[in-house]
């Protein structure tokens, strides 16, 4: 198998199958990721909000939530999401693609919940000591002193658990949800051409990660030289 | 009714974990009184001065501020913090709001004055030290004297009725310990009650109407600076005053 042979059978692929590959595969993995993270951010935001409770019991049941989920594989967590979720609850009648988003939020939550609680958490606290000695309370030193300098650590670390998501989600490829993995299962499977699938998908994975990666470390970087 | 202490605290005691850093400090501040801590590291002078507006919690003992127990549970500490102000050795100035935000903030959102008031009176404090032209600048840019000056009026723009000062020149370069003191001298000059933790003796000598000398989380000594200065009784505030330059 020549290296012109291969060219050829990329061009091939791409000439024959270019929208499985850049319109189905490509959206259902931004749609996935999109969803993943803006509900992952929604939930995680929650759970750091309720890891400072005051109540004892609601902090221990997030910190174990966390704990499992961080501590088990994201694919063991998917087959739960695809085979267990839509067993427990059977009136919701939920198709793969949603189970599976479920199963991706929950998983990016306990992520997200980390960084939002170090992105706090790396606020100097003389900064909150500096606004209750002004009198204003905890939340309004919250909302107007710690949160606003905590947004700079966390927007940046969000980003970057999109990148990261846009990776993860080519383990829904075992549930055959449509996303680029899938994409190379499809057109691998209808012409054997193992290799050249293989290097298209991961082509268009990493220039989309990586273009990301820049506009991200771009956006860190106006939003450090605002200070 | 001038009898009355603005401050008065009982017996203060205060741990961090197995290190027993406030052994009963009783003690207490007049209306327009000036007291100076002084004492070497350790000594629990910063914890004695952060216990006053409930920074530290004391486990045990009372600090009473303008008559009321502040350590009772059932007092809203917030409220009387509003009229305590207090700057900090690191200055702690809010960098992502700008200088004269950093000013109004709190006395706006805390309902004392409309947002114009505040605007005009962070104006005029700004003008009396000097950084009237930085108003719309992030403080990130300014030296280390002039983010310690904006904590100050930052602290004042509350209107407090005294200010807590936790060794306010210490993280300041050498060049730049000057302006600050000033401004401290102008406010206690006007006649605001202050407490000021320092290692600026000559300072602290210069303004204060009362030292207290503090050791091993007790206070040991309590003067007229020049009681505590020139003839200190305690072997501890001698064997201190032998060791730091005047």
């Amino acid at each position: 198998m020549s290296f012109t042979t291969i060219c050829e059978n990329i061009v091939m692929l791409l000439r024959e199958y270019w929208h499985v590959f850049l319109i189905e595969g490509v959206s259902y993995t931004l749609l996935l990721s999109v969803i993943t993270v803006f509900f992952g951010a929604i939930l995680g935001s929650l759970l750091a909000l309720g890891k400072r409770s005051r109540f004892r019991i609601v902090r221990g049941i997030i910190t174990a939530f966390v704990e499992v989920i961080r501590g088990t594989p994201i694919l063991l967590q998917l087959y739960f999401g695809y085979f267990i979720l839509p067993m427990m609850v059977p009136a919701l009648n939920l198709s793969a693609f949603t189970s599976i988003c479920i199963a991706l939020v929950i998983n990016s939550s306990a992520y997200v919940s980390e960084v939002i609680r170090s992105g706090i958490q790396a606020v100097d606290h003389g900064q909150t000591e500096a606004a209750r000695s002004l009198g204003l309370n905890a939340r309004q030193t919250m909302l107007r002193i710690v949160l606003p300098q905590a947004v700079k650590n966390i927007l940046p670390a969000l980003g970057n658990e999109f990148v990261m998501m846009i990776k993860e989600t080519s383990l829904a490829s075992t549930f055959f949800v449509g996303e680029l993995m899938t994409s190379y299962l499809k057109v691998k499977g209808a012409t054997w051409l193992n290799l050249e699938s293989l290097i298209i998908v991961g082509v268009i994975y990493f220039v989309i990660t990586f273009t990301l990666s820049k506009v991200i470390a771009v956006f860190e970087r106006r939003m450090r030289a605002g200070e | 009714m001038n009898n009355e202490p603005m401050i008065r605290t009982v017996n203060l005691h205060k741990s961090f974990g197995a290190l027993h850093v406030l052994k009963g400090v009783s003690e207490h501040v007049s209306p327009q009184e000036v007291v100076s801590i002084i004492g070497p590291s350790g000594s629990g002078k910063s914890t004695f001065l952060r216990c006053l507006n409930m920074l530290e919690v004391p486990e045990e003992g009372q600090i009473f501020f303008e008559g009321v127990d502040i350590t009772d549970k059932k007092v809203d500490v917030n409220l009387h913090r509003q009229k305590m102000g207090m700057v900090f050795q690191l200055f702690n100035v809010f960098p992502h709001l700008t200088v004269k935000q950093n000013i109004t903030l709190a006395p706006v959102l805390l309902k004392k004055k409309s947002q114009q008031e505040a605007d005009d009176m962070a104006m005029e404090l700004l003008n009396r030290v000097g950084l009237a032209d930085k108003a719309d600048n992030k403080p990130g840019r300014l030296s280390g004297g002039q983010k310690q000056r904006l904590a100050i009026v930052r602290a004042l723009a509350m209107e407090p009725d005294v200010m807590l000062f936790d060794e306010p020149t210490s993280a300041l370069d050498p060049e730049m310990v000057g302006e600050v003191l000033d401004v401290i001298k102008n406010l206690v000059k006007g006649g605001m009650t202050s407490v000021i933790v320092t290692h600026e003796m000559g300072f602290a000598k210069e303004i204060s109407d009362r030292v207290l000398f503090m050791d091993d989380g007790m206070v040991l000594e309590s003067g007229t600076p020049s009681e505590i200065f020139n003839t200190p009784q305690n072997p501890r505030t001698r064997d201190f005053l032998s060791k730091v330059l005047m």
